[in-house]
């Protein structure tokens, strides 16, 4: 392990598919309690990156450690350590708010008595008094897309995903959502995100831009900025996709 | 074991509370089978029959017009020789051809017996089975009337012969083809529809990346279906043995475990048809076309395989319904042991075992 508390390092992580190399050798390594944003066109090779380190997807070279486990031979000890939301805001519509949270807490092993405390919690934190044992389905966007968050915290994990966690949701609601995600943070939570949102991408800690399938450009948004020459991180990406 | 608790009950909620598979599950079987039951029914009306009567006697006479006299059939074409038996059928009005022996009355006041061919097309074997029945009894009771108050009993001795399917081969077939049907329907299509559901809702991806193993959310997905299917089997064989009298002669027993093992067949078939589609659209359309249709046509459930092509024949050994109608039509119609159809419980095994092997490498590529 290094001496800065790093819970992901990948090194020269590479996807090919065929000849077509989706993933091009990418380093980074992201710290403890960090917002990390991972931002790049649509088919720059984000997903498959995120994918490859959150255990669904095997790289076809290079190294990478997350959350202190190997992503080729300790995937499920991975999967333990971190949450996951994506960009679907994956909730069975057909249950209740209750009954998605007892079951997406359910296949994290949580106990039952943990899974109540943390349901009256949750309830209590998001004010979802009046609706808990309402259809999730019934639900306005931003509602599920803040359950989906609560849920792929549930069980501590070190490390949460989010692939694209705003698609569809007006400003406002983004604004809330980012308040969340800056008190999971602060309590300890490593966030990785992408986005393709570039106002989303000013929040973070730091920032990486792939752009085919390669890291062109990380650091704090205040860096690039001036690394570019430029005033938003809008005219930051601009730049780099154009070339 | 607490994970599956709590993904099994999940699985029970979408049932319950989606009105359209509750219907597919519950519904369907019961509708099915009353209809099927009650469309294919052996009552006869007025059928065309066509008389060859090579001795033109009064006994003759008097048969046929007890014949005719039934409400059952209706003469309609008098035939003179043996080789116009071909051509009456082909034109496919007249079901059945009555045939006299020469010298018919002198036969039997002579030697005390005389022969009569009943000679049916047995295309609809159901209806040639009754008809050859019917017109037994109505000989038969010809005969009684005879017999009366002599000491010598005179004998029509009736010979049957069905014509292009001689062996009657979809007598009792619907219950053991319905039986399949269904279960085909629930256990296949329903768990690739819920499989690819999750896909479609992303569901799926945030279980795949939680620590439960491909083969415990694979499990978690079937064992509901499991579940079903095996209510579903124990309805249709209670609608059929109470409202049809459909008879099981063999072990309940050992017809219990042929149909899990189909059911997990089925349910293999599922998980494989659930990797290859993205869509609940695509899943259903495969399992209706590339099952259901194949099930229906090639299984010899409505059609006699024997009476099919060639090449048709040697495509409904890779059905695996086909095997299982094989299967219960002996335990439930000849009330055979194990040692009878283990052959084609080995083939189904087989069979099942390729599909979950091929559904897991394809569960595994799609990972990749």
């Amino acid at each position: 392990m290094s001496e800065i508390n790093y819970v992901i390092e990948a090194t020269d992580l590479t996807k090919q598919f065929g000849d077509f190399k989706a993933v091009n050798a990418i380093s980074f390594n992201v710290k403890k309690g960090e917002i990390f944003g991972f931002l790049g066109a649509n088919g720059a090779g984000k997903t498959t990156a995120m994918k490859m380190l959150i255990g669904i997807s095997n790289p076809t070279s290079g190294a990478a450690n997350v959350a202190g486990f190997d992503v080729f031979t300790q995937a499920e000890s991975i999967k333990k350590n971190i949450g996951y939301m994506s960009q679907k805001f994956a909730l069975y519509d057909d249950l209740t708010v209750k009954e998605n949270i007892t079951f997406f807490g359910g296949i994290y092993g949580l106990s039952r008595a943990t899974l109540k405390q943390k349901i009256n919690a949750l309830i209590e934190e998001l004010g979802l008094h009046d609706i808990a044992d309402n259809l999730v389905g019934a639900l306005p966007l931003g509602w599920k897309q803040k359950l989906a968050f609560s849920v792929a915290l549930l069980h501590n994990p070190k490390i949460v995903f989010l692939d694209e966690p705003t698609g569809g949701v007006d400003p406002i609601t983004r604004r809330q959502f980012w308040e969340m995600i800056y008190k999971a943070a602060h309590e300890g939570t490593t966030i990785f995100v992408t986005t393709h949102y570039m106002d989303e991408a000013e929040y973070c800690d730091r920032v990486s831009i792939m752009v085919n399938g390669k890291i062109e450009a990380l650091d704090t948004p205040k860096k690039l900025k001036e690394q570019f020459k430029v005033t938003s991180m809008n005219n930051v990406f601009l730049k780099l996709a154009r070339g | 074991m607490k994970l599956f608790i709590g993904f099994i009950k999940k699985e029970f909620y979408h049932i319950l509370r989606d009105r359209r598979s509750l219907f597919i599950l519950f519904g369907m079987p019961i509708v099915q089978i009353l209809l099927f039951g009650f469309a294919i029914t052996n009552e006869i009306n007025n059928v065309n029959i066509a008389i060859l009567d090579h001795s033109k006697d009064v006994t003759t006479q008097n048969i046929i017009n007890k014949i005719s006299a039934s409400k059952y059939f209706s003469v309609n074409q008098f035939i003179e020789k043996e080789q116009d038996i071909e051509s009456v059928f082909k034109k496919g009005k007249t079901k059945a051809v009555i045939s006299f022996q020469n010298d018919f009355n002198q036969n039997l006041v002579k030697n005390g017996h005389a022969t009569i061919q009943i000679i049916t097309d047995a295309t609809d074997p159901n209806t040639a089975n009754t008809i050859s029945n019917y017109v037994n009894a109505i000989i038969q009771s010809h005969v009684k009337e005879l017999n009366k108050g002599i000491n010598i009993e005179y004998q029509i001795i009736p010979e049957t012969h069905m014509v292009y399917n001689p062996e009657l081969k979809s007598v009792f077939m619907f219950v053991p083809g319905i039986m399949t049907v269904i279960l085909m329907l629930v256990s296949a299509m329903m768990t690739s529809i819920s499989i690819t559901r999750e896909k479609e809702l992303g569901t799926m991806e945030v279980i795949l990346v939680s620590p439960l193993k491909p083969i415990q959310v694979i499990a978690g997905k079937v064992i509901p279906y499991i579940a079903l299917s095996v209510i579903n089997a124990t309805v249709i064989i209670i609608l059929s043995i109470f409202i049809f009298e459909m008879p099981v002669q063999g072990s309940l027993i050992l017809l219990g475990f042929e149909s899990i093992l189909f059911i997990i067949t089925a349910l293999a078939l599922g998980i494989l048809i659930s990797t290859v589609s993205a869509t609940q659209q695509t899943a259903m359309m495969i399992s209706l076309m590339g099952l259901m249709l194949p099930v229906i046509i090639l299984s010899g459930f409505i059609f006699p395989i024997s009476s099919m092509p060639v090449p048709l024949q040697i495509i409904s050994n890779i059905i695996p319904a086909k095997w299982f109608i094989i299967i219960i039509k002996a335990i439930m119609l000849k009330g055979v042991g194990f040692s009878f159809i283990w052959k084609e419980t080995l083939i189904l095994l087989v069979m099942t075992l390729f599909f979950i092997g091929l559904s897991i490498k394809k569960y595994k590529i799609r990972l990749d």
